[in-house]
């Protein structure tokens, strides 16, 4: 009872506290929770060694040399018990982690929390300092233009663009040679995609990662900045609020379906086209192709950004992503092999490191369905083919059409087939128009678009600097693309005509029955 | 442009530019006692290092007269061995403590490059940590038996740090800039030394008795040897690492 009361305590506080000891912490009930539960991917041992754990990236946490990346404390030290639960409860946005506050009771969750601990030997010693840094509140002001402006200088000063590049895009100079402590193969956050940080995307975890540092990993403390007032905390205060400002205000929302607007006239094949500012944009999420051998558990692409319109003659589809190299790049070649040579294949023959280029397939239906049934999303099978447009970032970067009959065939049409493509790389993104007629001559082997009906689209993508080739790819599920149809007249006109007609046959009503009440007053007295 | 040969050169004359790296010598105390002194011999083909592509980083490279290479192996012009960490593994007295020095070790960072490349500590003596430069660097210290931590320095300034147990080796490096490795060993006594320019190094002060000493080197492994020291009468032990 006692217990319980205590675990109730504890949810009803948020942030939890730190947990003193003699609060039940089990941990043998923990062991029993970690073997079903955390040893798969974070090994019997907690060496971060799991049967699962080979294929990811990044690599499950190793508990035996008790470093964490997300912690309260200052570099070196060990994170606090609130900081482990918080990252069973939340888990690590962006890696395999997932979180566990739903799954798992809350003495379930502190007894494993416990549990991993007993993996090292630091967490017995007493003489190790775990002192949580003072953390101060946000300044104000946060989001207005002077403070991204310092926020910025500081950025800059502080050396932020050397792995995260000028625009945050996670592809500064040092990006390709980064390891963590294991020498595994490790990227430097892509900044415009907050809701993927390991400790949450709002300003105040910025800010205490800035602080804190990510142990095990190149990313450190700037702590001894601000105590040897080379820098003030509001300053790293505003360099926190300016990287959170680079990501949306929320995270992307998944629509199922794109709207392609009807523009008049031509349509802006360029990708830098101002006409594309006013054309609303979609998010896809990707995930690894696990499905067919060699799977892929570790895309680079987290998604893409689908716009759509056309002119009633062409449609034009421009697509954005983040990826942190203009691929093939040889600088990212030690990093290809690093990624290959860490992650567990199960290719017949292990991949050797190439020079990919980057690669964006655009996939539908060869005609629209009539009913729901689609042809099998992962690039269609045999018996039912599926059309795509394929670009690849290899100079002319021009994209091509065909026929895909599941992963390993591809049919190409004939070059006059292909879409048009235009495609700009800049600071980490991809940006890419594809167009083509709506109507083709060739029915048989090309979708032939049309406006008013839902068409099945799907994406894939891959990152040669990250290793991907061939079934090593971010692939996404059937979403919908429907092309606006023009306004007819009629639809202006109809409701003003339903509003006159309401308005005369109401009036006639009012008439009709003021009409028969004087009528009736004369008439009653010769009533019934 | 100089020639081929010279290229071997590049390494020392580098390092000469930045000052000594690895420097000679004891760091142990002087008020007698035994000494073990000793040479770092290398046989074998020399190891080409790979120069260093310092373009990204102007203010490191402006600072070098000859490209700057790796120092995974450096071999001195006599045929030696640079940069071996040589210190007393065994045989010191039970119980015995030894104070630590008051003044720190410097670990400057300079040319995108750390001076020393290879250098011993105690336990709980200041490391101070020194960016000359004035660009960038973080510093990661990836020890398994002390904490490991990775601090940033923007500019020029200075950061002091300490190490609680002993561990030989923790490596150091900056992600900055992939090529920057240094190496500490941290010791709960004074008995060590670092081979240095003409591949020798001495230990000095140690109370009569038989040790194991153990010469580290970072790509060639380990090698140990018994010695035993009376006071008066130092002590001559070499090492031979050979290429592979």
């Amino acid at each position: 009872m006692i217990s319980w009361l205590l675990a109730a305590g504890l949810m009803a506080t948020a942030p939890i506290p730190h947990l003193a000891s003699p609060i039940t912490q089990d941990t043998t009930k923990g062991k029993v929770v970690y073997v079903k539960w955390c040893a798969g991917c974070h090994g019997d041992g907690g060496a971060g060694d799991g049967p699962a754990a080979a294929t990811m990236l990044p690599r499950p946490r190793n508990f035996t040399g008790a470093v964490y990346k997300i912690r309260s404390t200052a570099s070196g030290q060990l994170p606090t018990d609130a900081d482990l639960i918080r990252a069973i409860d939340e888990g690590l946005p962006g890696t395999a982690m997932p979180a566990w506050k739903t799954r798992l009771s809350d003495g379930g969750r502190r007894d494993v929390m416990a549990y991993l601990k007993t993996f090292s030997a630091f967490f017995a010693d007493t003489s190790q300092h775990v002192t949580p840094l003072k953390f101060g509140s946000a300044p104000g002001g946060g989001a207005g233009a002077d403070a991204l402006r310092i926020g910025r200088q500081f950025y800059d000063s502080i050396g932020c663009r050397k792995c995260h590049g000028d625009q945050g895009g996670g592809n500064g100079p040092s990006a390709p040679t980064l390891k963590d402590d294991a020498d595994f193969p490790i990227f430097a956050a892509d900044l415009h995609e907050n809701w993927r940080f390991r400790g949450g995307g709002r300003a105040e975890d910025i800010y205490r990662r800035l602080r804190t540092g990510l142990d095990g990993t190149p990313m450190p403390s700037f702590s001894d900045l601000i105590d040897q007032e080379w820098l003030s905390d509001e300053q790293l205060w505003r360099v926190a609020q300016y990287v959170r400002s680079l990501s949306p205000a929320s995270p992307p929302e998944v629509r199922d379906v794109i709207h392609a607007p009807q523009l008049r006239g031509a349509l802006p094949l360029a990708p830098d086209d101002s006409a594309w500012t006013r054309v609303a944009r979609y998010w896809f999420p990707l995930v690894g192709q696990v499905i067919h051998k060699p799977r892929w558990f570790d895309p680079a692409v987290s998604g893409v950004w689908v716009q759509a319109a056309h002119n009633g003659m062409t449609l034009a589809l421009r697509i954005s992503w983040d990826d942190r190299s203009q691929s093939p790049d040889s600088a990212w070649l030690p990093f290809v092999r690093r990624v290959l040579s860490t992650v567990a294949s199960d290719d017949s023959v292990k991949p050797a490191p190439q020079l990919w280029p980057d690669q964006l397939v655009v996939q539908f239906p060869v005609t629209i369905p009539e009913g729901m049934e689609r042809p099998y999303f992962l690039m269609g099978a045999a018996t039912q083919p599926v059309y795509q447009w394929r670009w690849t970032s290899v100079p002319p970067r021009r994209a091509v059409a065909g026929l895909a009959l599941g992963v390993e065939r591809f049919d190409t049409l004939p070059a006059a087939a292909a879409p048009a493509a235009q495609a700009v790389y800049e600071q980490g993104e991809w940006r890419l128009v594809l167009s083509r007629a709506l109507a083709t001559a060739d029915t048989a082997n090309q979708l032939q678009f049309r406006t008013g009906r839902a068409i099945p689209v799907a994406f894939f993508a891959q990152d040669g600097s990250n290793g991907e080739s061939g079934s090593r790819m971010a692939v996404s599920s059937w979403y919908f693309l429907a092309l606006d149809q023009p306004t007819p007249p009629r639809v202006y006109i109809s409701p003003v005509v339903a509003m006159a007609l309401t308005l005369g046959l109401g009036l006639m009503v009012v008439w009709r029955a003021q009409r028969p009440r004087g009528r009736g007053r004369g008439r009653d007295p010769g009533g019934a | 442009m100089r020639k081929l040969g010279m290229v071997t050169a590049a390494v020392l004359a580098g390092a000469a530019a930045l000052g000594a790296v690895g420097r000679p010598g004891s760091t142990g105390p002087d008020q007698g006692g035994g000494t073990i002194t000793g040479k770092v011999k290398f046989t074998g083909t020399k190891p080409a290092m790979p120069m260093i592509d310092m373009t990204e980083e102007a203010t490191c490279k402006a600072k070098y007269t000859m490209p700057p290479h790796e120092e995974t192996a450096v071999v001195n012009a006599n045929g030696t061995l640079a940069n071996v960490f040589v210190y007393v593994k065994t045989g010191l007295p039970a119980g015995a403590s030894y104070p630590k020095p008051a003044t720190p070790v410097v670990l400057d960072q300079t040319g995108c490059h750390y001076v020393p490349h290879v250098f011993g500590i105690m336990v709980g003596q200041t490391l101070q940590i020194k960016n000359s430069d004035g660009i960038l660097h973080n510093i990661k210290a990836k020890g398994t038996k002390n904490r490991p931590f990775n601090i940033s320095q923007p500019s020029v300034m200075t950061s002091d740090r300490t190490f609680t147990a002993q561990e030989v080796m923790v490596p150091l490096e900056c992600n900055v800039h992939g090529w920057m490795h240094a190496w500490v060993g941290v010791l709960p006594h004074p008995f060590y030394a670092v081979s240095g320019r003409d591949g020798s190094f001495t230990i000095k002060g140690l109370p009569p008795g038989t040790y194991t000493i153990e010469a580290w080197h970072e790509k060639y492994g380990t090698q140990t040897a018994t010695v035993t020291v009376a006071v008066g009468a130092p002590k001559t032990r070499d090492f031979t690492f050979a290429a592979h």
